[in-house]
Parts: structure tokens; C-alpha cells; sequence
């Protein structure tokens, strides 16, 4: 009660705090302090969420989509780079974390370096699919709140407790035209864990997920060679192969596999593959490598129709 | 007469958006960045101008170009150089070109919801005195590379460079390897022919080429600048960078 009174005086200390800050404000009503100095482009962080330019019409929503769906109109102006295959299963030896490097606008490859694996700090691990810097963005600014977190209660942020603050942060966005789609990785006092998050608002927890255009390729193989006994080996060949196989048969998918691994220390960034020599020759000398290409071509030698055995011949 | 029921009704669309044409492109080397931009600008078939210049020079250690939509191009350019001079009297110092591109991401991603039109690339030296490119999307999104083309003939010029500068689909002879940078003249070199080429198989691509050169301190590349033609130095501060600019013309048809 004492509250709701404060709230409509007008010498309370809330009332005062209110007219300071407007005093304040008045200094420059167009910029804050922060543009004066560098605070990395998020100096407004300490003062809640960033604000955004809107165009000032009636439905913004619908302006955003004329202007950037591609799937809706392919002849619109500003491509937002899609398609993806990302992949994160928990094992007994941590987190295993597997992404393609390509980015496409419409059908043009647009880059096949892009980093998916955002290093959100060196526990954390976020995947990129949907809007690239949908995902950049929001992801960076968790990990400064994640920093924040540790400096407030002198301990590290729970994977869950991090996964939260991005869903409730895209929830109320909902319906504005963000596209993400990602797994917060990491291991808290809990050990191991993985939750992924939709820019829909979803969340959920769970032990594997794979994410984009190619993610049922990736399911094809990552569930029928999952298990949660793995060796590290065995998973982070596993992951390797699974992002093979959907740049293999996925369109918007390929270039290059980058490969993490989740310990109780933290991630370890375990390598980068070309897509088209792990196809030929394997990803090389590395843990848990078979030792040859994992194209089928190896597998079918002298037996299949296109080449047959030297008898038949 | 027509009765106001019978009408149908007229949707109108806010499209504040057009496109200029034109072709950006930028390649890093060990020490040195060439950041490059072709000036015409046109709008569907009618060129509106030979000469409107779609490279700028941030600071001694930052040159920006920008492709798209001109009108939202040139006001983020104004933004950030506005930006980089704030920067500048709270630090007395320039800022470095990481840093640059982080500010250039959240400019991008403050207009998410009403994008600028507008594609960027940011070329210059690194603290650690290596060449950069960054390369961004209209909302933001980033990444460090050696060589980027963006704009209307980036189908055309982009794989002729993934060829040249990355070596792609290329085998080196027997006992030999590619090397890891190239020269500053070799790049120039390369500049000039993917806008050449660009100019003869595209009609928004030609008029004129603007080379931004950003030297990192003490770079051995100097020599080799210092024998092109019409070489232009356009450095402002003693950091120990140097700017430099190459005008050259492409064909006007």
C-alpha cells in the first residue's frame, strides 16, 4: 500500500529519482552518455534493453516481411542469410557441439566460413540457425549478461538460468520478425546440459537436438549411432559424420564442419572440416577417424552397378 | 458514378527502399588492405551519376564501403564517422578497426526492424599490424575474411577471387605450395581485373574504380605503391598508417 502511494506522489523518493532522471535526460535528449565513450556499442545495456528504430506505419511487422522474407517474395530486397544444419548431444563425457559453416541468400552462396558456434564465454556455447545476426546479436548480449550474473552473485550463470534469459528476451519480441533457432550449451553444477531456444519462445531441455534445413539428415545418423556411454572419440566423430551427411544431402547445407566439445572445464574447439574431403579421405589423422572417406563409394568398391566387379565387366 | 461500396479498396505499401547498383569489393593481405568500389550509381536502367563514391576513409586505419541503397549508405556512413569522431575526443586516439566493426554491427542491429538497405565492408590494419576485412549483413551480422565482394556483380567477381586469392579448385605442382599472402601487387592487379570484368558482363558495374590502400607501420608494400600512376596519399595523422587512393576509369557504356 505504501508503495502505491509513492507511485502517485509527487515528492516521494520515486517521485524525486523520476525528476533526477529527467534532469539528467534533458543534457542531450537525442543520445545517451554511453556514445561518448566505448562501451562496445552496448552502453545502454545498464539501463535495460536496447532500443530499436521502428518505421512509423501502422503494421511495422508486415513492412519487415515485404522487405526481408525471401521464402515469401525470392525477388525481395534485403536477404537475411538462411539455411543450416547445427547439431549439440549430451554424453558421459560432456557436450558435443557440430555445425556447418554456409550461408546462403536465396540460392547464392553468400559465405561457406561463417562461424555458427558462437563462443558466448568459455563455458557457454551458443548455435546459430535462422536470422545470422539475430543470433550474433542476442547471443553476445547474453554473454554480457552472464558476465554480469557472475560479478552480482559471485558465481557462474546455470546453463538453464542463461538459456531462460534468452527466451524470455526473444518472447518479448515475439511476433516482430526474429529468426533463431538455438542450443545454449555448457556445464554448471549440474554437469552437462544443453537447452535449445526458439525465437517462438520455445525452450526446452533435453540430451540432442539438431537444428535447420538439413537437421533431418543429421538426425538420420546422429540417432542411430547415439548412445550415452560414448568415448569423447566415438561422440566427436559422430557429430563430425552427422554434419557430413546433411552437407552431403542438404542443399543449404556444406563447406565445412566446425567441431566443439563441452568439458567440465569448459568448451574445447576440436577442429574445422571440409565437407568435401571428409567426403574423400576422411577427416584425416584425428580421434575416432575411421581411417578413410565417408562417402559410400569406399563401402561399394568392385560390388555396385555404376562400378562393378572386373568379372562382370 | 461509382458507388464508394463498389470500389476496392487500394492497399498501399511504406517502400522506402531502392537499389543503386554497383559493385564493392576488399582483399586483406599480411600488412596491407585494398578496399575498392566501382562510382557509378544507377537506378533500374537510367545512370544517375558517373561519379558517386561508395568507399570512404574512416580513419588512418579504417577505410568503409558501402553498396546498396545510396540514400541509407551514405547517412550510416555520416553516423559512424560521427560515431569514430566522439570516439576520438573521449579517447584522443582513433579507434581500432575491431572495434570499429562491432560499432558498425550495432548500428546495423538498432535498425533491425527498419533495416538500412545498405551492404558494408570494412578493410584496414589491425591492431597487430595485419590487413582486415570484415564483412557485414544489412542487420549486423559479421565475420573476419581475407577478401569479400558485395553488390551487384559480387556473383561474377566473388568466385574469380575464391579462385585467385584463396586458390580454390586449383592443385599446386607437384613439391610446391600456395602461398599464404600475396603482394600488395598482385592484388591491385587482381582488383583492377574484377572490376574490369564485372564492367563488361554487367550494366549497373563501370565509369570509374576507387582503390583505398591501407599500409599497416613500416610496411614493405610501400615501394611497389609508390610506382603506380596517379597515386594519391590521403593519410591525416603520423600513427604510423598510410592511406592511399588509386583512381582509374572503366568503361562508360
Amino acid at each position: 500500500m505504501n508503495s502505491f502511494a509513492q507511485r502517485f506522489s509527487s515528492s516521494g523518493p520515486i517521485a524525486q529519482l523520476a525528476k533526477a532522471r529527467g534532469t539528467l535526460a534533458d543534457d542531450d535528449d537525442d543520445f545517451s552518455d554511453a556514445v561518448w565513450g566505448s562501451e562496445a556499442g552496448f552502453g545502454n545495456v545498464a539501463k535495460g534493453i536496447p532500443t530499436f528504430t521502428v518505421p512509423s506505419i501502422p503494421d511495422p511487422t508486415s513492412f519487415l516481411q515485404l522487405h526481408t522474407d525471401d521464402h515469401a517474395d525470392p525477388s525481395c530486397r534485403i536477404k537475411i542469410q538462411h539455411g543450416t544444419t547445427t547439431l549439440a548431444f549430451r554424453f558421459k563425457g560432456g557436450v558435443i557441439v557440430a555445425v556447418d559453416s554456409r550461408a546462403t541468400a536465396g540460392s547464392y552462396i553468400a559465405s561457406g566460413t561463417v562461424k555458427k558456434v558462437i563462443e558466448i564465454n568459455p563455458y557457454l556455447l551458443g548455435t546459430m540457425a535462422g536470422g545470422a545476426a539475430d543470433c550474433q546479436y542476442w547471443e553476445t548480449y547474453l554473454g554480457m549478461h552472464c558476465r554480469l550474473h557472475e560479478l552480482r552473485n559471485k558465481e557462474r550463470i546455470s546453463v538453464s538460468a542463461a538459456s531462460k534469459f534468452l527466451s524470455n528476451l526473444v518472447y518479448s519480441y515475439k511476433g516482430m520478425g526474429l529468426s533463431m533457432g538455438t542450443m545454449i550449451c555448457g556445464w554448471d553444477k549440474t554437469g552437462p546440459a544443453i537447452f535449445y531456444v526458439d525465437s517462438d519462445g520455445t525452450r526446452l531441455k533435453g540430451d540432442l537436438f539438431s537444428v535447420g534445413s538439413g537437421s533431418t539428415f543429421a538426425y538420420g545418423v546422429l540417432d542411430q549411432g547415439y548412445h550415452w556411454d560414448l568415448t569423447d572419440a566415438e561422440a566427436q566423430e559422430l557429430g563430425r559424420r552427422s554434419i557430413y551427411a546433411a552437407g552431403h544431402r542438404d542443399a543449404f547445407s556444406g563447406n565445412t564442419v566446425n567441431l566443439y566439445h563441452v568439458k567440465e572445464n569448459g568448451w574445447e574447439f576440436i577442429g574445422n572440416y571440409d565437407v568435401n574431403a571428409l567426403h574423400y579421405d576422411g577427416p584425416g589423422d584425428v580421434a575416432g577417424s575411421p581411417g578413410h572417406g565417408y562417402g559410400y563409394s569406399v563401402r561399394t568398391e568392385g560390388i555396385s552397378s555404376a562400378n562393378p566387379p572386373t568379372s562382370s565387366a | 458514378m461509382v458507388s464508394l461500396a463498389q470500389q476496392q479498396p487500394i492497399q498501399q505499401s511504406f517502400n522506402p527502399y531502392t537499389e543503386n547498383g554497383g559493385t564493392i569489393l576488399a582483399v586483406s593481405g599480411a600488412d596491407f588492405s585494398v578496399i575498392a568500389g566501382d562510382t557509378r550509381q544507377s537506378e533500374g536502367y537510367n545512370i544517375q551519376t558517373r561519379y558517386a563514391p561508395k568507399v570512404f576513409k574512416l580513419t588512418d586505419k579504417a577505410v568503409l564501403a558501402v553498396n546498396g541503397f545510396a540514400a541509407d549508405g551514405n547517412m550510416f556512413v555520416k553516423k559512424v564517422k560521427q560515431r569514430l569522431e566522439w570516439y576520438r575526443h573521449a579517447h584522443a586516439k582513433d579507434m581500432p578497426i575491431r572495434s570499429i566493426a562491432r560499432l558498425i554491427q550495432t548500428m546495423l542491429y538498432a535498425r533491425r526492424f527498419f533495416p538500412y538497405y545498405v551492404y558494408n565492408i570494412l578493410g584496414g590494419i589491425e591492431e597487430d599490424g595485419t590487413g582486415a576485412v570484415y564483412s557485414f549483413d544489412p542487420v549486423g551480422s559479421y565475420e573476419r575474411e581475407a577478401c569479400r565482394a558485395a553488390g551487384a556483380a559480387q556473383s561474377l567477381v566473388q568466385p574469380f577471387l575464391d579462385n585467385q586469392i584463396y586458390f580454390k579448385n586449383q592443385t599446386p605442382a607437384p613439391g610446391t605450395s600456395f602461398p599464404q599472402h600475396l603482394p600488395l601487387q598482385t592484388v591491385l592487379a587482381l582488383v583492377i581485373d574484377s572490376f574490369t570484368g564485372a564492367t563488361e558482363r554487367h550494366i549497373e558495374v563501370g565509369d570509374g574504380l576507387e582503390m583505398y590502400v591501407v599500409l599497416s607501420r613500416g610496411s614493405t608494400a610501400l615501394q611497389s605503391l609508390q610506382s603506380i600512376r596517379g597515386v594519391q596519399e590521403i593519410t591525416a595523422t603520423n600513427d604510423g598508417e598510410r592511406v592511399f587512393v588509386i583512381r582509374k576509369e572503366l568503361k562508360k557504356d
